[in-house]
């Protein structure tokens, strides 16, 4: 805490204000017609008031994004949340507030926002140039004004406490100049610098965020141990381009995934949470893809691979199964990705065969629903089919079977994940649903003469994001822009003291230094108490000033009576 | 079946007892501020008597030695209208050693800072004392905790809201005792402190316990160290700038009041209390100065969370609970300090708006961690 109060009075408000560029605020129209109203709303969008609204309102408008599910980070809770409140789920959807950060009104607050910032940031610029171009503003005539005042009757001669109260404040980092028989300093520009740097480097992160918005894209693909993957269009899962960057602009590139290394906790009350993920991958970039580059994906530490990232999202198994046809013939054989359920990775999944031939004279196929266990419970007749850790300690395979038309034929793409079971009979016996539990190694005969079914094993899946996002450079520069701004702009002080010698009737020297700061937190008495001492080596004070100074200490600044005006004297 | 290890339990168990017993001598210290408090009241309440001593002093050292001394008052104008003065003296041919300073009170009793919890009662004044060592200990108790439970699983210790609210109770405690070791006049701020890591720590013990454990996947990062450790700076100095917040608001109401004509304080507390605080002008400028200087950290920390989420997530920023909670936070202190340079929206409208980003940065801690699902949810809370 300082133990100084540095905050001037309330008349020489407007003139610490003009320490800094801030704009003079203007509260009705000014002029008559279109043109005065134009300009008066131009204003009131410029001034400080509006911008605080507005700032006010950005915080309040980022709220139900935070509370309701938003499409832009999970689509599938926002279909849930609209099923469970079909009342005002259409009201919320037409209100946009499902996607909330790109929605008409929250642009409309943050493109204000910026106008405003510019309508304001822009002027003061050129203001600060002008500024910095001219010399600290002429002492003011009457110096016991000023918030902070000092004064002493001294044998030197006004000319030399002058200039060397200029020198001495040079040397303390003031600009400083002599005119008209005083010194008008200035230091701790850097504040405004700091001010202006952090407000037009909220522009660089918002470029940065413009570009990213229009020339990325993002696609998603799962790839099982052993298996290969090309960034084409028709390797991934999924894709989502912007204006300039779409299908046909993905990076040239490809990787296999050798393995994939998973760790959990054993022991203690967090059983079961994961300790460590890493893909281990060979990857090739441009043409020549037999040039295999060896790499690690981990979660936070993503690969660079020819102008995209890719990261490691998720992963899973794939129970290998085999499918045999009533004749014998292997119609089905491979690791089929099943999907995580729980922190256990319980898994379900399906298996298509579609291939599978005839049947009794008729074209069938077979399809499977199934969960996939990592470690089975000794016995889940009471709780289902879960797993009980994440590792592959004891793996299970649970199938139902369905015959008939897998639908797969129609043209219309299908989810791998999900069975349609619309023209299929699930397959029973002994009047019940058939369902058999396998370990690895295991088979099923299928009932009713449909073959048989092997589980071979498990593979492990990965699945990953590939990342293409431009503007990265540019909103890290303005945030660190950003972040610089901000400190020079809180913490540099900027003042101004004047120092003014001149002669009195007596034929002495009176020496006057005053002081103003516009940031409260200033120490500007101090400061001017240090100059004022230092000074004072170059124009001691005369015996009467230190007694008769201390005498006279409660009389406020207003009665002080004015101390002799030089301009009038010369 | 690899086995993750690496959990010293002995060490995780000593961690324990240690934050147990550094709660329990942090409740000690808060009685004893409590005591500091009460005996306080009783004693007259002596405004200015600290300043005034120092200015005599200051006049006799300057009139004791043979050589010329120099000596320059500076007048201060003060808000309500009156003046101050700051006084400094310097032995000639000294250079600019400063030998002693002082300050004068001008007319306005409203801008002198008083004289603290103990007013000038000496059992008050030993309560103080013993509660500062009592913190002290506690911290030491405290420190030893937190880097015990770092040790025993060899890494940062802030993986989940229990190592991280431990972490945050002893920034706090660090920042109010490095105030107090620069010999800043902070000793009032002892009791709100004290309240404050005793809430926190005890929250911490009884909701938020989770055994020590290595860490998810997605927090193997040196961004924890980074972005973590900042987060958990930030909250301590928000703290305490919303502490010196409330204690301006009540003080400022103090003297409103008894500009009126009224005797006691808002709230139906008593005189005395507000009487042995900070004046309402210093407090206000102590939340200011806090909140601006914590302003530029909390910025570095959303920056840092997202060059995190860049490299974990793909994306620097998806909207998030937990990011788009920072940024709410932040969005409200810009506010605040853009409102202090803003004529009719000083002194106690942005003070409001202070009380408001803070509890914004609260919800976002233990409100999004534990009623938000995003992907923040390492509270480790069942």
């Amino acid at each position: 805490m300082s133990d100084t109060s540095t905050r001037p009075p309330e008349g020489d408000e407007l003139t610490a204000e003009r320490l800094s560029s801030a704009p003079v605020e203007q509260d009705s129209p000014a002029g008559i017609g279109v043109f005065g109203w134009l300009r008066w709303m131009w204003r009131q969008l410029t001034s400080m008031r509006v911008a605080l609204i507005l700032l006010f309102m950005l915080s309040l408008a980022a709220i139900p994004g935070s509370l309701i599910p938003q499409n832009s980070q999970n689509p599938f809770k926002v279909q849930n949340w609209k099923l469970a409140h079909s009342t005002v789920g259409p009201i919320y959807q037409k209100l946009q507030l499902f996607d909330v950060y790109s929605s008409v009104w929250f642009s409309a607050i943050y493109l204000l926002l910026f106008i405003s910032l510019a309508g304001c940031i822009i002027p003061r610029t050129w203001q600060f140039v002008g500024v910095l171009r001219a010399q600290p503003p002429a002492a003011p005539a009457n110096l016991t004004r000023m918030p902070v005042y000092a004064a002493w009757h001294t044998e030197a001669k006004p000319g030399a406490v002058n200039v060397a109260a200029h020198a001495r404040l040079k040397r303390r980092g003031f600009r400083a100049n002599i005119s008209d028989g005083s010194v008008a300093s200035e230091k701790g520009y850097l504040r405004e610098v700091g001010n202006l740097l952090f407000h037009l480097s909220l522009f660089a992160l918002l470029a940065g965020f413009g570009w990213a918005s229009l020339a990325s894209g993002q696609g998603g693909k799962l790839v099982i141990e052993g298996q290969g993957y090309a960034n084409t269009m028709t390797q991934l899962d999924d894709f989502t381009g912007s204006a300039f960057y779409g299908s046909e602009d993905l990076d040239p590139f490809g990787f296999k995934l050798d393995g994939f290394t998973a760790q959990y906790q054993t022991t203690g009350d967090q059983i079961g949470s994961a300790r460590e993920f890493t893909a281990h991958i060979r990857y090739w970039t441009g043409d020549d893809s037999t040039r295999l580059t060896k790499g690690d994906i981990q979660v936070n530490h993503p690969l660079e691979i020819g102008g995209s990232k890719v990261f490691l999202i998720g992963h899973g198994y794939a129970p290998v199964v085999t499918v045999k046809n009533a004749k014998g013939e292997k119609v089905y054989s491979g690791p089929t990705p099943f999907l995580p359920q729980d922190a256990n990775l319980t898994s379900v999944g399906v298996v298509k065969v579609s291939d599978y031939g005839q049947k009794d004279g008729q074209r069938t196929q077979l399809g499977f629903r199934g969960f996939f266990l990592p470690t089975q419970p000794l016995d889940f007749t009471k709780t289902g089919p879960i797993s009980l850790f994440p590792g592959p300690a004891d793996p299970a395979l649970v199938l139902t079977a369905y015959a008939g038309d897998l639908g797969t034929d129609s043209g219309l793409p299908q989810n791998v994940y999900q069975l349609d079971d619309k023209h299929m009979t699930q397959l029973q016996q002994d009047g019940q649903i058939a369902r058999i539990k396998l370990k690895p190694g295991q088979g099923w005969t299928l009932p009713n003469g449909y073959g048989t079914v092997t589980f071979d094993g498990y593979q492990q899946w990965a699945s990953f994001t590939v990342s293409h996002r431009p503007g990265n450079a540019v909103a890290l520069a303005g945030a660190v822009c950003a972040i610089l701004g901000l400190v020079g702009s809180l913490n540099v002080k900027r003042r101004r003291i004047w120092v003014r010698a001149s002669a009195t009737p007596d034929g002495r020297t009176l020496v006057e230094v005053a002081g103003l700061a516009r940031s409260e937190s200033v120490k500007i008495a101090e400061e001017l108490a240090e100059l004022a001492v230092d000074l004072q080596d170059d124009a001691p004070a005369t015996e009467d000033q230190v007694t008769g100074e201390t005498d006279e200490q409660p009389e406020s600044a207003a009665e002080r009576p004015v101390p002799t005006d030089p301009n009038s004297e010369e | 079946m690899p086995v993750a290890t690496g959990v010293d339990l002995q060490l995780a168990d000593l961690s324990n007892k240690l934050i147990y017993a550094a709660m329990a001598v942090y409740l000690i210290a808060m009685f004893a501020h409590i005591f500091e408090w009460t005996f306080g009241s009783k004693g007259a309440v002596a405004v200015r008597s600290a300043e005034q001593t120092t200015l005599a002093e200051t006049v006799a050292a300057a009139k004791e030695p043979a050589k010329a001394v120099k000596k320059v008052t500076v007048t201060v104008a003060a808000a309500g209208g009156g003046t101050t003065t700051l006084t400094r003296t310097a032995l000639a041919d000294a250079g600019a050693t400063v030998v002693t300073s002082g300050r004068g009170d001008g007319d306005s009793p409203q801008d002198v800072d008083g004289p603290g919890a103990a007013g000038s009662s000496e059992k008050g004044d030993l309560a103080g004392r013993i509660a500062i060592s009592l913190t002290v200990l506690a911290a030491l108790l405290h420190i030893g905790g937190v880097v015990t439970r770092g040790l025993s699983v060899s890494r940062w210790p802030w993986g989940n809201m229990y190592e991280f609210s431990c972490a945050f109770a002893l920034t706090t405690v660090l920042a109010y005792l490095a105030l107090l070791v620069a010999k800043k006049n902070v000793r009032w701020l002892g009791l709100p402190v004290t309240v404050a890591v005793v809430l926190t720590l005890g929250l911490a013990v009884s909701v938020l316990y989770t055994a020590s454990e290595q860490l998810v996947p997605a927090l193997h990062s040196y961004w924890l160290a980074i972005h973590v450790s900042a987060a958990i700076m930030c909250g301590g100095a928000f703290y305490a700038g919303f502490a010196a917040t409330v204690l301006y608001l009540g003080k400022d109401s103090y003297d409103r009041r008894i500009a009126a004509g009224l005797t006691s304080g808002p709230l139906g507390t008593s005189a005395s209390i507000w009487q042995r605080l900070p004046a309402a002008s210093s407090l206000d400028k102590l939340s200011y100065r806090i909140n601006a200087l914590v302003f530029p950290l909390w910025t570095f920390t959303i920056i840092a969370g997202a060059i995190w989420a860049e490299a974990a997530w793909g994306k620097y920023w998806e909207w998030d609970p937990k990011e788009t909670w920072s940024f709410i936070t932040w969005v409200i202190y810009a506010c605040y300090l853009h409102a202090r340079a803003t004529a009719g929206w000083k002194g106690r409208k942005a003070a409001y708006l202070a009380l408001l980003a803070f509890a914004c940065f609260l919800f976002n801690y233990y409100g999004v961690n534990i009623f938000v699902t995003g992907k923040h949810s390492y509270a480790g809370v069942g």
